[in-house]
């Protein structure tokens, strides 16, 4: 019954999303209001159809119904509870689901916002969103429905359908396959529904973008509305990449947090298109220029977003993260094509009318600076792009397989990081529209001085590394602008309306939130910053095997192996527990317990590293191998990771300063005019005389 | 008799000796050598992380867990006590696996596009940029020349007080 | 105020050679990203189809041309070391290959993937395997046949086409014969 539910309702909503992108386009051809607004009904109700779609399948997980197939394939009768409620992600077809559940929370909640004033806008907002909608609804049900289920035939043929084959009966498997023990983990179950709610946001100011463009509109109305779509889809996006960074720390136990795998890039390149338009935005709602700049970005992160799920799941790169190849390639293919294609074609349409309607008058002014951040964002996604896409071209013209790993994207992309640090540093004291060489230095002067005394510091307490000095100089600058900027406006406060300093401090980011939060997530950028530079200069590490009782040190501490315990857990699996004594300068730091977990369902091993956690450091540990019987010793990886947790810390900040920024306003609203296009009562839209 | 038998026995033994002598002299001396120092484990990962896993997707030959990548690293450390260099161990890699196993695809024939178009490319966007600039810087000036040339009461006034106003730095 | 009017002339249309340009780039990444789809959905080497050419250099040193070959079955099989199904098959293919040996019609080809040769000899020796084995260098033999893992096993008939394929390993001695018998029947 539920999986007839469930299928049921995704039909209806494929059949309801076409409906409303055909109801759209007439009611906008045709001038007919009633048609428009029964797009809008119909895009509204997308979401409660796919909410029953993802109830039932949820019901179906967790109850265990291993007669259908995916519930066979990503769960088992040992896996808790909130595992079996979120491996409805786990595997292809549930997470296209996800998506496309996602994807109608975000379409039905634009149809409910006011749109009076844009009426122009409302029916392409709602075909892009419903075409989006569409066409991964379409591929759930044409290639990857989750709803399949086991049957056999009298004749004893096994099948796997949809719907009963004449004479047939269910399959009722006895226990499930599980999902992988790698997305057993906290941080694997909200990483994926954090990418999707980012690359399903960037589809709204994408529909935003591309109705000002079919309706050939100049100004910057588009931008105004999904200011805010944009920075959290950003902020989700981010959050998606940190956590997944974050998971890899702490299951995958090689020490590293990224490892440039081109799904990894997948997800990295639409972050990099969306950081740079939401800078540029500001750029055309404050002197209207950037246009193209500003279209170009937004159809870009749109693109990118359709083209990393197409990677991901297509099976042409190969990676550790894709899913298992299947019939969805070729759809996506198409797609692709016709969206990349219809894009580009209405941009170049509509390009001279969005000339600029200012002039950069010098290069040292906010907007000259802008350009080159975008210049250098643009930049790292070339790189990133050419990486991910490389080994594809050099297989397909020579036949040859190729990596391309860190070492190219580390020296390609580092200095083109350490130019936007800088711009970090400098750009939040440029002016609008004038700004020389003296300007900018009165204002940077006492920053600049800050991080350049910090920087001899660095030089005289023995640091050698290049890249470690001009990383952390920059990004001190960074940091120290950003605090002279909120120190600057707390003290003007404070003089000019005699609060103390902390409620000046509150009242001035609360007053500006969108700036003042802005300027914490720079901060936040900072930390991170330095977390990075520290795992990655200056990380060192060592593996030995130990008899218990030995030792052995790294970077100032001593690591001892005391004894090995190994042990079958409730929920499946066999446990393999070290437990090692930590030591420094010989006093004692207390206990670590890397172990190795087995899951007998699915016969994969999991290596969970034991680490110790301060400001300064990470000592992270991996049980390499251990003799069962005889000696009893043991094999040690051991990884001294300076600084990584100021990654993590500031990954926290920016979520923190994203909420400050995306903040509503709770201001009384703005008394607007009143709208150039109003719906007459027989129902059409006219332009009022 | 007993002599006889004895010599024999001699000439044997000597005979011997002098086989076992010419192996020990004559056996390659690398493999003696290298029973000195076996790797550490250290120096076989030091390798190791240059190279990648040739069975699995993008995970480097260090941190790597099946057991197919055990062996790969035993076969580093078998070629290290047999006195391979660093760069001779990558190359038998490449020469069996294929170019795949290596981090960086080697600088030759097509791949010599790897590193060259990004910076190409960004020169490009730099050059684009720069004409762009160029041809902005014209305006102004010209157009503040017009205006210098008008001796304006007014024009005085407002540069007066703009002077003022970009003096109060506020910029939001 | 000419400058101005003369600033508005600059703006010239788009230049049409930018639009081809850039609808070319476009145009040339989605067919890349075709044509690597394609190969992606293709699967190993179809039955039917014709087996390019490839050598062996076996772990005796010996190289076998698999175009010297042509007017007899040959059996290719994928292996490794490190593969445990492909312990299940090895004796059978030993048998096999012991029935096949002295009509001289069939030939044996093991292609060890990605493998060490320590571990290969003591492979092989553990199933007292006789027919020539040797690695597969730089995967090029594995890339022709577009093999999705390990084992499998491809029976080149008699024109240098492909007989017949078997994916994973096989169950039963009888499975083996069967294919090739057919093969040779052709």
């Amino acid at each position: 019954m539920l999986p007839n539910l469930g299928y049921g309702s995704l039909v209806i909503t494929l059949i309801i999303s076409i409906y409303a992108v055909v109801a759209a386009v007439i009611g906008e051809r045709k001038n007919l209001y009633k048609f428009v607004e029964s797009a809008r009904l119909a895009l509204l109700l997308t979401f409660p159809l796919l909410t029953l779609t993802v109830i039932s399948l949820i019901a179906l997980l967790v109850n265990q119904n291993y007669e259908v197939q995916y519930v066979y394939n990503v769960t088992s009768s040992t896996m808790p509870l909130y595992l079996k409620i979120t491996a409805l992600w786990g595997g292809q077809a549930g997470s296209l689901v996800f998506w496309a559940w996602l994807m109608s929370a975000f379409g039905s909640a634009v149809t409910l916002r006011r749109w009076d004033r844009d009426l122009d806008l409302l029916p392409w907002v709602i075909v892009v969103t419903s075409v989006t909608l569409a066409f991964f609804l379409f591929m759930i049900i044409a290639f990857e429905n989750p709803f399949i289920r086991f049957w056999t035939t009298t004749t004893g043929r096994d099948l796997v359908t949809m719907f009963a084959p004449a004479g047939s009966q269910l399959i009722h498997p006895f226990d499930g396959r599980g999902l992988n023990p790698l997305l057993r983990h906290p941080g694997m179950v909200i990483h994926p529904p954090m990418l999707y709610l980012g690359f399903v946001s960037f589809v709204i100011p994408y529909a935003f973008g591309f109705a000002a463009l079919i309706t050939g509109r100049k100004d910057d109305r588009w931008i105004r509305l999904t200011r805010r779509w944009t920075l959290v889809a950003w902020m989700f996006l981010s959050i998606g990449l940190i956590l997944g960074s974050r998971w890899a720390y702490d299951v995958l136990g090689w020490g590293g947090y990224w490892a440039w795998d081109p799904v990894e890039n997948a997800a990295f390149m639409p972050w990099l298109s969306g950081t740079a338009f939401l800078h540029s935005v500001m750029i055309q709602e404050k002197r209207g220029l950037f246009k193209r700049w500003n279209m170009i970005l937004v159809i870009l992160t749109y693109s990118l977003v359709i083209f990393g799920t197409f990677l991901t799941r297509s099976g042409v790169l190969s990676s550790v993260h894709a899913f298992a190849q299947s019939a969805i390639g070729p759809m996506f293919f198409v797609f692709i094509g016709a969206s990349f294609i219809i894009s580009l074609a209405l941009l170049i349409k509509r390009w001279d009318e969005l000339r600029s309607e200012g002039v950069m008058t010098s290069l040292l002014s906010r907007e000259s600076l802008f350009l080159i951040n975008n210049l250098l964002f643009i930049g790292i996604l070339v790189v990133v792009f050419w990486g991910t896409v490389y080994p594809l071209i050099s297989e397909l013209f020579t036949g040859q397989k190729v990596t391309v790993g860190p070492p190219f994207y580390n020296s390609t992309t580092g200095p083109l990081f350490a130019g936007l640090l800088l711009l970090m540093g400098i750009a939040p004291l440029s002016a609008w529209g004038h700004s020389t060489w003296k300007t900018l230095g009165k204002a940077l002067w006492l920053p600049a001085s800050g991080s350049l005394i910090l920087l001899i510091v660095l030089i005289i307490s023995g640091i050698r590394s290049v890249g470690a000095l001009i990383g952390i100089w920059l990004a001190s600058l960074a940091a120290f602008v950003t605090i002279y900027e909120f120190w600057r406006g707390t003290t003007a406060r404070h003089r000019r309306s005699g609060e103390n300093y902390l409620t000046a401090f509150w009242k001035l980011t609360f007053r500006n939130r969108r700036r003042y939060g802005g300027y914490i997530i720079h901060l936040s950028v900072v930390f991170m910053a330095i977390g990075i530079i520290g795992i990655e200069l200056f990380q060192t590490e060592t593996q030995g095997r130990l008899a218990p009782g030995e030792s052995m040190s790294l970077a100032g501490y001593t690591v001892t192996y005391k004894n090995l315990a190994e042990f079958d857990v409730a929920d499946g699996r066999n446990v393999a527990r070290a437990v090692l004594s930590v030591s420094k300068n010989g006093r004692d730091l207390g206990e670590l317990y890397p172990r190795r977990d087995f899951y007998y369902d699915s016969q994969q091993p999991m290596t969970i590293p034991g680490v110790r956690s301060t400001i300064e450091d990470d000592l992270y540990i991996i049980l390499v191998n251990w003799e069962q019987i005889s000696s009893r010793g043991a094999t040690f990886k051991v990884f001294h990771n300076p600084l990584i947790n100021w990654l993590w810390f500031g990954g926290i900040l920016l979520v923190i300063g994203s909420f400050i920024a995306a903040w509503p306003e709770t201001e009384k609203s703005i008394e607007f005019a009143p709208s150039r296009i109003v719906k007459t009562n027989s129902g059409k839209m006219i332009t009022k005389p | 008799m007993k002599k006889e038998i004895m010599d024999n026995f001699v000439k044997k033994f000597i005979f011997i000796l002098i086989i076992m002598l010419g192996f020990i002299l004559f056996y390659p001396k690398d493999f003696v050598y290298g029973q000195n120092k076996i790797p550490s484990d250290d120096e076989v990962n030091a390798i190791a992380k240059e190279l990648y896993c040739p069975v699995c997707e993008n995970i480097p030959l260090d941190v790597c867990p099946t057991q197919a990548c055990a062996q790969w690293r035993a076969l580093i450390k078998e070629k290290l006590i047999a006195g391979w260099s660093k760069e001779q161990i990558k190359q038998y890699f490449v020469d069996q696996y294929g170019d795949r196993v290596l981090a960086q695809p080697p600088a030759r024939g097509l791949n010599w596009l790897v590193y060259i178009l990004p910076p190409l490319f960004f020169v490009g966007g730099i050059v684009l940029v720069y004409k762009n600039m160029k041809h902005i810087k014209k305006s102004p000036d010209n157009i503040i020349q017009d205006i210098k040339n008008e001796d304006h009461k007014y024009i005085q006034e407002m540069e007066e007080a703009l002077k003022n106003l970009n003096n109060d730095k506020d910029l939001s | 105020m000419e400058n101005l009017t003369e600033d508005k002339n600059k703006h010239k249309k788009l230049p049409q050679w930018v639009i081809i340009g850039v609808f070319a780039v476009l145009l040339a990444f989605l067919a890349l990203m075709g044509w690597g789809l394609k190969n992606a959905q293709q699967g190993p080497i179809q039955v039917g189809n014709s087996v390019p050419p490839f050598e062996l250099k076996t772990f005796d040193g010996q190289i076998i041309k698999t175009e010297d070959l042509i007017g007899k079955v040959i059996v290719v099989n994928f292996w490794a070391s490190w593969c445990k199904p492909c312990e299940q098959e090895a004796a059978d293919l030993e048998e096999a290959w012991r029935n096949y040996q002295e009509s001289g019609e069939v030939v044996f080809l093991g292609v060890d993937y990605v493998d060490t040769e320590t571990e290969a000899r003591g492979y092989l020796e553990k199933f007292d395997i006789t027919y020539p084995n040797g690695p597969d260098l730089r995967t090029a033999i594995s890339q022709l046949f577009k093999i999705s893992g390990v084992p499998e096993t491809y029976v080149i008939d008699k024109n240098g086409k492909l007989a017949a394929r078997k994916i994973g390993p096989f169950v039963s001695i009888n499975e083996i014969t069967s294919m090739i018998d057919s093969a040779l029947k052709q």
